[in-house]
C-alpha cells in the first residue's frame, strides 16, 4: 500500500506539471489551431531562469516572477515572429515552425548555461512528510497547491471575466469574434503569453524535485501533449485530467513494471489512445463539410 | 430496372434531419436533376449516394445491388463518378494530371512495378496521356493541358472536374452544381457539355440552381425541400406544381 | 517527353558523381560526400511521404535506427550474414510501419505528427535500454559488410557503393512519382475527397508510402552502420528525426532535386558548426522557421517557380 501511495504521490506531482503544460497547449490550440511544440521549452525556461536569477543574488520571489514573466514575453515573441508571418500555412508548416522555435530556445539556453543539471532549494524545506508509509516532499504540496490555484484562477478567468470570454469566443469562431469587436490579434498574443507563463510556472515548481537542464523541455512538453490527447484536444478539463492521468500512469508503470522504460510509457499511452480513442476523454467530434 | 434506386433515405446531423425519407429512381441514360431551395439537402443527398456520408436509414441501390454506406473509393469501382460543389481539384498537379487521376482504377497501380519502370506501365501512361488530352478537348480545355491547375480560371476548373470524372468511364455521373459561380455564357457552355455527356451514354444526376439550365436539359426532376421529397416529374410537371412554386417563391396565402 | 529530356537530370547526377572524386582532396571529404548521399536517400523516401503525399513523420530516425541496430546485432550476436541482417532490419522496420500506420493514418495533422513522434521516441528508448543486445547508450561496433568474401572498406569503395545507390533511388523515385501510384499519391495530397471518389483507397496509400519510406530509411541505417563501423542510440533519436525533416522541408517538399539539395546543405552545416553544438541547434531552428515562413515549399520549388515553371510540382 505504501508503495502504491508513493507512486501515486510522485505521479500526481509530475502530473500537475503535465497538466499545466497541457493547459498551455490547449490555450494556444483553441486560439489558433496551432500545436505549439515549443511548449516544453517554457517549462524548462521557468526552472532554468529561476536558477540563474537566484544564482545572481536576486531574491526568490522576484526571481520566480521574472522566471514566469520572461517566458511569457518569449511566448509573445514566438507568436509575433514565427507564427503570425505564417498564419495561413498548412498544419505541417506550423508544426515545423514551432519545432524550429523550440530548437532556438533550447540552443540559446545551451549556449548560455551549458548542459549541466541545476536546481535550487525547495520553497519550504525538503523534510519529507510521512503519509501512510509513503513520503511526500513539501515541494510536492507546493506543486499541487499552486497548480490547483492556477486551474481555479483560469476557470474563473474564462467563465467570469469579459477578457476570458473574449478568448473563448475567438477560439470558437475567429471571424465572428472579430465582427463583434474582439481584438483577435490581442487574443492570440495573450494566449501565447499565458500559455508560456503556465508552462513556466510548472517548471518553477517542479525543479526542486526533478532538477532542470537545457533539455528537460523536450520530454516534459511532449508528455504534456500526450496529456492533451488523452484528455481531448481543445478541452481545458481534459488537459488537467489528462495531465494527472499521464503522470500517475507513468509513475505506476515505472514503479510496478519497469523503471527503465519510464519515458516510453506516455508515448505508448498516446499510441494506444490514438488507436482506440483518438478524440480522448473529453474531446469533441468533428465533421468536415465537403 | 432503374440504374439507381434510392429508398427511404435519411440522415441526421445531431438534431438536424438533413435528409428525410427520400425515395426516387433514375433510369439508365437519363438526365435527372435534383433541385430545391438552399439548405434543402441536395448536396447531402449527393454525399449520401456517393459514399461520403453513411445514411442512418434507408437504402441505395446501384444496378440492383445495395451500396448504402459503401466507401467512396469502392463506389468508383462500380462506375460512379462525381464532381464537387466547391471544386476539389488537386492544385498541386497539372490539369492533365488531374484528368489522368480520374482513370486511376483502369491502371496498374503497383508500387514496385512503378519504381522499376516496368514497360507495361510506361506504355499505358503514354496512352493515358493521349486519352486525357482527348477528354480535355471534349470539354473544351485543350489549351490548358500542360498548365498547372492552380493557374486555371474558375470556369475552366469546373470543366476540368467533369473531364476528370469522365476519365473514369463511369456509367453514372453526379454533377454537384456544375454551373455555380459561372456567368450566362459559361453556363450555356456547361449546359451544352452536360448534353454531350448524356448523349454519349452516361447517366447524369445533376444538382443545380440555374433553373433555365435545369428545365432545358432534364428528363426528370426531383424537388427537395427541408430534406424531404416535395415532388418528382418531368420539367413541365415540376414547373407547374404549386407546391414547388410555393417552396421557391413563398405562397400568397 | 523524349528519353534524353526525361533522363537529363539523372545523367547530370551521374556525371557529377563520376567526376566528384577528382576534386575531393582527401578522405575527410569523401566521408562528407558519403554522408550526404546517405541522407539524400533517406530524405528521398521521407519526401515521398511528406512532400508528395502530404503526410508527416516526426520519428523517422527510429526506422534508421532499426536498420542500423539490426545490422549491428544480428551479425555480432547471432552470426547472421550482414546482407540478411540488413534485409531483416528493413523487414522489421516495414512491419512496424505497417502495423502502426493503419490506425494512425485515419488521423490527421497534429495527431499524425504526435503518433509518429511517439513511435520514434519509443524505438530510441528501447535501443538505449536493451543494453545487453545494443550496448546501451555507449553503442556497439558493427561488422563489415561483405559479399562472397569481398568486404567493402575504406571511404573510396563506400563512395562508389553510395553513388550507385543514390542513382538508383533517384531513378526509382522519379519513376514512382510519374506512375499511376505516384499520381494517386499526389492527388491524395491535393484533395483527399476527390482522390477517394476516383477510387483511391487513401488509407492504404498512406500506409504504403509510409512503409516504403521506412524501408528506405532502414536500409540506409544499415548502410550507415556498416560504413561507420559503429552505432550509437543517437542514430534513432528525436534530433536526428528533426534533422531529416529539416532536409526535406528546406530542400523542397515534393521535389526530388530538393531532397538532394536539402541533404547536401544540411549535412554540410553540422560539419561546419561541429564545435559549436548549441549554435548548431539554434541554426537548425532558425533555418526551419525562416524556411517555413518565406519558402514554405522549400528551396528548389520556390526557385523553380521564380524562374518560370507554371505551378506544377517539380518532377
Amino acid at each position: 500500500m505504501s508503495e502504491f501511495l508513493q507512486f501515486l504521490f510522485s505521479g500526481i506531482t509530475v502530473g500537475a506539471t503535465y497538466a499545466l503544460a497541457a493547459l498551455g497547449f490547449t490555450l494556444i490550440y483553441n486560439a489558433s489551431t496551432v500545436i505549439n511544440f515549443a511548449q516544453g521549452e517554457f517549462i524548462m525556461l521557468g526552472g532554468m531562469l529561476t536558477f540563474v536569477f537566484l544564482q545572481s543574488g536576486i531574491p526568490m520571489p522576484l526571481a520566480i516572477l521574472l522566471a514566469i514573466a520572461i517566458p511569457a514575453l518569449v511566448g509573445i515573441a514566438l507568436e509575433k515572429l514565427a507564427i503570425e508571418p505564417a498564419r495561413d500555412a498548412e498544419v505541417v508548416t506550423l508544426i515545423i515552425i514551432t519545432i524550429g522555435a523550440s530548437l532556438v530556445i533550447r540552443g540559446l539556453i545551451q549556449i548560455w548555461l551549458g548542459k549541466g543539471a541545476h536546481t535550487y532549494p525547495a520553497f519550504s524545506g525538503s523534510e519529507p512528510i510521512q503519509i501512510g508509509g509513503a513520503t511526500l516532499l513539501p515541494q510536492s504540496l507546493w506543486v499541487l497547491g499552486i497548480t490547483a490555484l492556477v486551474v481555479v484562477a483560469l476557470w474563473y478567468f474564462f467563465s467570469r471575466t469579459l477578457a476570458g470570454k473574449a478568448i473563448l469566443a475567438t477560439s470558437c469562431n475567429p471571424l465572428a469574434a472579430k465582427l463583434v469587436g474582439i481584438n483577435t490579434q490581442w487574443v492570440l498574443l495573450v494566449s501565447f503569453a499565458l500559455s508560456a507563463a503556465l508552462g513556466a510556472i510548472g517548471g518553477v515548481l517542479l525543479t526542486p524535485i526533478t532538477l532542470t537542464s537545457y533539455d528537460v523541455g523536450i520530454m516534459l512538453g511532449l508528455k504534456g501533449f500526450v496529456a492533451v490527447v488523452v484528455g481531448g484536444l481543445g478541452s481545458g478539463l481534459g488537459a488537467v485530467v489528462g495531465g494527472l492521468l499521464v503522470g500517475v500512469i507513468e509513475a505506476m508503470a515505472a514503479g510496478y513494471i519497469s523503471s527503465a522504460y519510464k519515458d516510453a510509457i506516455p508515448f505508448i499511452l498516446i499510441l494506444f489512445i490514438l488507436f482506440f480513442m483518438p478524440r480522448g476523454i473529453f474531446g469533441a467530434k468533428v465533421t468536415e463539410r465537403v | 430496372m432503374a440504374l439507381l434506386e434510392v429508398d427511404n433515405l435519411s440522415i441526421a446531423f445531431g438534431g438536424v434531419k438533413a435528409v428525410q425519407n427520400v425515395s426516387f429512381s433514375v433510369d439508365r441514360g437519363l438526365v435527372y436533376s435534383v433541385i430545391g431551395p438552399n439548405g434543402a439537402g441536395k448536396t447531402t443527398l449527393f454525399n449520401l449516394i456517393t459514399g461520403v456520408y453513411t445514411p442512418s436509414e434507408g437504402d441505395i441501390r446501384l444496378d440492383g445491388k445495395s451500396i448504402a454506406g459503401t466507401a467512396p473509393h469502392r463506389l468508383a469501382l462500380k462506375g460512379m463518378a462525381r464532381t464537387f460543389q466547391n471544386l476539389q481539384i488537386c492544385m498541386n498537379m497539372t490539369a492533365l494530371e488531374n484528368v489522368m487521376v480520374g482513370a486511376h482504377l483502369q491502371l496498374d497501380r503497383n508500387m514496385v512495378k512503378a519504381m522499376l519502370r516496368f514497360p507495361g506501365i510506361a506504355r499505358r501512361d503514354r496512352e493515358l496521356k493521349d486519352e486525357a488530352r482527348e477528354l480535355m478537348r471534349f470539354v473544351g480545355l485543350e489549351s490548358y493541358w500542360n498548365l498547372g491547375a492552380s493557374s486555371m480560371p474558375y470556369g475552366a476548373l469546373k470543366r476540368l472536374e467533369i473531364a476528370r470524372a469522365l476519365a473514369a468511364k463511369p456509367q453514372i455521373l453526379f454533377l454537384d452544381e456544375p454551373a455555380a459561380g459561372l456567368n450566362t455564357h459559361e453556363t450555356a457552355e456547361i449546359d451544352e457539355l452536360v448534353r454531350k455527356v448524356a448523349d454519349s451514354g452516361v447517366t447524369v444526376v445533376l444538382v443545380e440552381h440555374d433553373m433555365k439550365m435545369v428545365m432545358n436539359i432534364s428528363d426528370r426532376i426531383l424537388v427537395l425541400d427541408y430534406g424531404k421529397k416535395l415532388t418528382e416529374g418531368t420539367a413541365r410537371e415540376v414547373r407547374e406544381n404549386p407546391d414547388v412554386i410555393a417552396a421557391y417563391l413563398g405562397s400568397n396565402a | 517527353m523524349s528519353v534524353l529530356k526525361r533522363h537529363f537530370p539523372l545523367l547530370i547526377l551521374s556525371v557529377v558523381l563520376l567526376l566528384l572524386p577528382l576534386v575531393l582532396p582527401n578522405n575527410y571529404y569523401y566521408d562528407i560526400a558519403i554522408r550526404m548521399a546517405i541522407n539524400a536517400i533517406i530524405v528521398l523516401g521521407l519526401n515521398l511521404l511528406i512532400g508528395f503525399a502530404g503526410q508527416i513523420s516526426l520519428g523517422h530516425a527510429g526506422f534508421v535506427g532499426i536498420g542500423a541496430y539490426a545490422s549491428a546485432i544480428l551479425p555480432t550476436h547471432f552470426g547472421w550474414h550482414p546482407i540478411l541482417a540488413m534485409l531483416a532490419g528493413a523487414a522489421i522496420a516495414s512491419a512496424i510501419a505497417a502495423i502502426v500506420a493503419r490506425p494512425i493514418f485515419r488521423l490527421k495533422g497534429h495527431y499524425l505528427a504526435m503518433a509518429t513522434l511517439g513511435l520514434g521516441i519509443i524505438i530510441a528508448i528501447v535501443i538505449k535500454n536493451e543494453a545487453t543486445y545494443t550496448g546501451g547508450p555507449d553503442g556497439m561496433p558493427v561488422a563489415a559488410l561483405g559479399l562472397m568474401g569481398f568486404e567493402i572498406s575504406g571511404e573510396k569503395q563506400w563512395y562508389w557503393v553510395l553513388a550507385a545507390l543514390l542513382l538508383f533511388s533517384f531513378w526509382a523515385s522519379r519513376n514512382l512519382i510519374d506512375s499511376p501510384f505516384g499520381r494517386a499519391l499526389r492527388a491524395l495530397h491535393g484533395s483527399e475527397v476527390a482522390s477517394q471518389v476516383m477510387g483511391v483507397d487513401i488509407v492504404r496509400y498512406k500506409v504504403a508510402i509510409f512503409v516504403l519510406s521506412a524501408f528506405f530509411a532502414s536500409l540506409m541505417g544499415s548502410v550507415t552502420a556498416h560504413y561507420i563501423g559503429f552505432v550509437t542510440p543517437n542514430i534513432a533519436d528525436f534530433f536526428h528525426s528533426i534533422e531529416l525533416m529539416t532536409m526535406v522541408v528546406v530542400g523542397g517538399m515534393a521535389s526530388i532535386y530538393g531532397s538532394l539539395i536539402g541533404a547536401v546543405l544540411l549535412t554540410a552545416l553540422p560539419q561546419a558548426l561541429s564545435t559549436f553544438e548549441g549554435w548548431e541547434t539554434v541554426a537548425f531552428g532558425i533555418i526551419l522557421i525562416l524556411c517555413m515562413i518565406f519558402m514554405p515549399k522549400g528551396l528548389v520549388p520556390t526557385l523553380a517557380a521564380r524562374f518560370g515553371r507554371n505551378g506544377q510540382e517539380d518532377r
